[in-house]
């Protein structure tokens, strides 16, 4: 049972980490314009 | 006729053959554009009017540049965005520029004075994007802070439930005995520590709610919620701190992880029915030319008072009711009686705001300040009628009305009789009744409604079927009768060339002519025509037609009496003549085309027991010749927008609950006095803003196609309740009895919401109209 004790802590870091991301994607606008994204990828830079 | 050049930058209009026309993609051979939005925009761009004063809205940003927020129209593809950006940015004072696709907004940002920004606008005006003001602040924001606050609620709640469910599986298949007391008790702890942290974050929408409506006295949906939620954290404590067997905070997080799902895809379904009734209602607002000491200033049309002098250009929408002091036009009075043809005006003439001025610039006079003009009474007509129409009551609040009560009174007796009749101690009682409130959360419920509204409103979206509230699915469910005004709803609303004596050199040569001309005749024989236009020195005689001189002979193209020597009196016909110098004149004959698949739709309607009723503003011969031909057995003709409204009130009146389809000024009162209303998207901005519904196209299946997918998903509604109180029916005694252990918990929970969401996907399968 001991292999819990750093599972667990690891399991909840992982996931918090994934929760963080998404935190911070949502707090700078990466999901208003989900069709201008889809569309921009066609665009060269120029 | 005004010759509009193209303020263009040159780069992106390429003369070469293969490259589209609009944006410079290359295309395929025998092609002129890359794509139906380019062709559009592009023809767009030749009839961009006069600037229009946005700079008014301008704000100051961080950087202290102003910056401009604007709402644009027909921005299709990618070339699109490059365009309108690379235009801004090809100035060397925009500091940025970004347009949103999603919700077809542009924010540019400049430095320098504000009015900069008009100039600014133009530019993107004459690249043929119609660009509009976003003078509410429900248009402009995209997604609402509250949907934001959902969705990070959600991804707290989600990640807080799949970490405990890891914890909660482990203690449900194991006993005390295997995995030793110490374990059991770290994993308690454990799921306290992620779950408490969780509920105080993720709860907080259902926690304000609830404590807003008690404040108030009444009780709805978040009340029990909330209950059941805090009573599932504080018991579990309490169990955790004495060593007891179950905890329920796995149940509690998966709770509010499910409602908080249903929660956001109702916001974002309101939120999407209120942004495309807020963007309407923004596209309202305009400005008008008008002289002021002599020159000739734009104000909002709201600040038009009486006796001001307006500058009203060939195109534009007369802004306030008034007389013509100088120059002759053609109105089209379409928005005001429903007449395909436009009348002929002149000094003196009265016209009326909302009607346009189709062929040449006029002056005019105030007579009454906007508020209080024609358009305005009809604004008014329509707000009375919205009072009188009764409010409707949502089906799933008529639910949990019911509902609260009912379930709280089942924890109160669970408790009770668990404590008095079987004298067991309070804390094992309360843990009973708790249980009762935790199994019997209305998460079923709360997902039953708006994954079955998101499903139906994205599948009508793709069939072109705006949805404009909430509860209009809901609504045109009930509907037994529907009333379809004439003029642009059965019928497009526009003339299209059906017959005639002409060649096809004719048509070439009359198309030359009718190109310069913005009556509905001319545009329709334009679009009739295919071939190269000739260019032409055309000269435009309102009321009568249109000339030019082509190898010193006079061409005329108009009015039987003006060209000349033909022989007959007027015909009823909607028709236009081509004279050549003296040669006889020939004859082009056009009809407003009833919808394509209009008597269809009306057989199919009639099948499905609903009863038809056409209210129309013109000529009774005309209404009953057109409902005759479509099988409608009732026309009612030459009815005011008043007589309109009182004929739905007496409808109503009679039991019958109506849906109006109609598209025009004299429609809109009666669109605000039905039960539910539709208007298509060709309807002037009034009467889209007060449709619940906007469909788009040249069809009129989609009536057909709302009320097919409205009367299915009011159906699964109405069966994922049916699932909802069966669950019930069987976890309520589970629990009363105290059976329910944290696995039962979980697995009813989330086995009703999966059976729910399962249930509301059935809509998609059988889709289509």
């Amino acid at each position: 049972m001991d292999v819990l004790l750093y599972l667990i802590p690891i399991a909840l870091v992982l996931g918090g980490a994934g929760l963080a991301a998404f935190l911070w994607t949502m707090k700078n606008n990466q999901y208003d314009d989900l069709d201008g994204a889809a569309n921009r990828i066609l665009l060269d830079d120029e | 006729m005004e010759a509009t050049a193209l303020p263009n930058d040159g780069t992106h209009r390429r003369s070469t053959a293969l490259v589209c026309k609009h944006c410079g993609v290359p295309v395929s051979a025998g092609n002129a554009f890359c794509c139906a939005g380019c062709e559009a925009a592009y023809t767009a761009s030749s009839d961009a009017g006069a600037p229009v004063l946005f700079s008014a809205a301008a704000e100051k940003n961080e950087q202290g540049n102003f910056q401009l927020e604007l709402g644009v129209e027909g921005i299709h593809c990618a070339s699109c965005i490059r365009l309108i950006e690379n235009a801004l940015v090809a100035n060397d004072d925009i500091t940025a520029a970004r347009v949103n696709m999603s919700t077809e907004r542009l924010s540019f940002a400049w430095q320098g004075p504000r009015a900069r920004g008009d100039a600014l606008a133009h530019q993107v005006q004459s690249l043929g994007y119609k660009l509009y003001d976003l003078s509410n602040k429900a248009a402009k924001a995209g997604t609402t802070d509250a949907e934001k606050e959902l969705i990070k609620a959600i991804a707290v709640a989600g990640f807080a439930a799949g970490n405990l469910m890891l914890v909660s599986v482990g203690l449900w298949t194991s006993t005390a005995e295997a995995m030793g007391l110490a374990t059991r008790e770290l994993f308690h702890w454990l799921s306290a520590l992620i779950a408490l942290p969780t509920v105080a974050y993720s709860g907080r929408p259902f926690f304000r709610s609830a404590i807003s409506v008690l404040r108030s006295g009444h009780t709805n949906m978040d009340v029990p919620i909330s209950l059941a939620v805090i009573l599932a954290c504080g018991m579990s404590i309490s169990e955790t701190m004495r060593g007891g067997e179950h905890v329920y905070f796995d149940s509690a997080v998966m709770l509010l992880f499910f409602l908080l799902i249903g929660r956001y895809l109702d916001a974002r379904a309101k939120g999407k029915a209120r942004q495309s009734a807020s963007t309407l209602l923004s596209k309202l607002a305009g400005t008008a030319a008008v002289f002021e000491d002599g020159a000739l200033v734009r104000r909002p049309v709201k600040d038009l008072t009486g006796g001001m002098r307006v500058l009203v250009a060939a195109g534009e929408n007369i802004p306030a009711d008034g007389t013509i002091v100088k120059g002759e036009s053609e109105i089209d009075l379409s928005l005001i009686n429903g007449e395909t043809m436009p009348a002929y005006a002149e000094v003196g003439t009265q016209v009326f705001a909302g009607t346009v001025n189709l062929t040449s610039s006029i002056e005019l006079t105030v007579d009454k300040a906007s508020s209080k003009s024609l358009l305005s009474e009809i604004v008014r007509m329509m707000e009375v009628a919205e009072q009188g129409a009764a409010k409707y009551v949502r089906l799933a609040d008529r639910a949990a009305s019911l509902y609260t009560p009912v379930v709280h009174a089942f924890g109160a007796l669970t408790f009770l009789g668990w404590w008095l009749i079987m004298q067991a101690p309070w804390q094992v009682a309360l843990l009973h009744s708790v249980t009762v409130l935790i199994i019997t959360c209305p998460c079923a419920l709360g997902l039953a409604v708006p994954v079955v509204q998101v499903l139906a409103s994205g599948q009508l979206l793709k069939q072109g079927v705006l949805l404009k509230s909430g509860d209009a699915l809901e609504r045109i469910a009930g509907v037994d009768t529907i009333v379809f005004d004439k003029t642009g709803t059965l019928t497009l609303g526009k003339p299209e060339l059906i017959g005639g004596e002409y060649n096809g050199e004719d048509l070439a040569l009359a198309a030359s002519l009718a190109v310069h001309s913005r009556h509905p005749l001319s545009k329709a024989l334009v679009e009739k025509y295919a071939g190269d236009i000739t260019h032409l020195e055309v000269q435009e005689h309102p009321g009568k037609g249109l000339s030019a001189l082509v190898g010193g002979v006079e061409i005329k193209l108009g009015s039987r009496r003006w060209c000349g020597p033909v022989a007959g009196d007027d015909a009823p016909d909607l028709e236009l003549w081509l004279a050549r110098g003296d040669d006889t004149a020939v004859r082009f004959v056009f009809a407003d085309k009833v919808r394509s698949d209009a008597d269809h739709t009306i057989r199919q309607l009639h099948q499905l027991g609903l009863k038809t009723i056409l209210l129309s503003g013109d000529r009774q011969a005309t209404a009953t010749k057109v409902a005759r031909s479509l099988g409608i057995a009732e026309a009612i003709a030459e009815v005011t927008p008043t007589d309109k409204c009182s004929y739905l009130a007496g409808l109503k009146e009679k039991g019958k609950v109506v849906l109006m389809v109609g598209d025009g000024l004299n429609d809109a009162p009666a669109l605000a006095a039905a039960d539910a209303s539709m208007s298509p998207s060709t309807a002037i901005d009034i009467a889209q803003n007060t449709a619940d519904i906007v469909f788009q196209g040249e069809k009129l299946a989609p009536v057909l196609g709302t009320i097919r997918t409205a009367r299915r998903s009011n159906k699964l509604v109405r069966q994922n309740f049916g699932l909802a109180i069966a669950y019930n029916i069987i976890a309520i005694p589970l629990a009363v009895a105290g059976y329910v252990t944290p696995l039962v918990a979980a697995a009813a929970m989330s086995g009703s919401s999966l059976l729910v969401i399962l249930n509301a996907f059935r809509l998609k399968r059988k889709g289509g109209f």
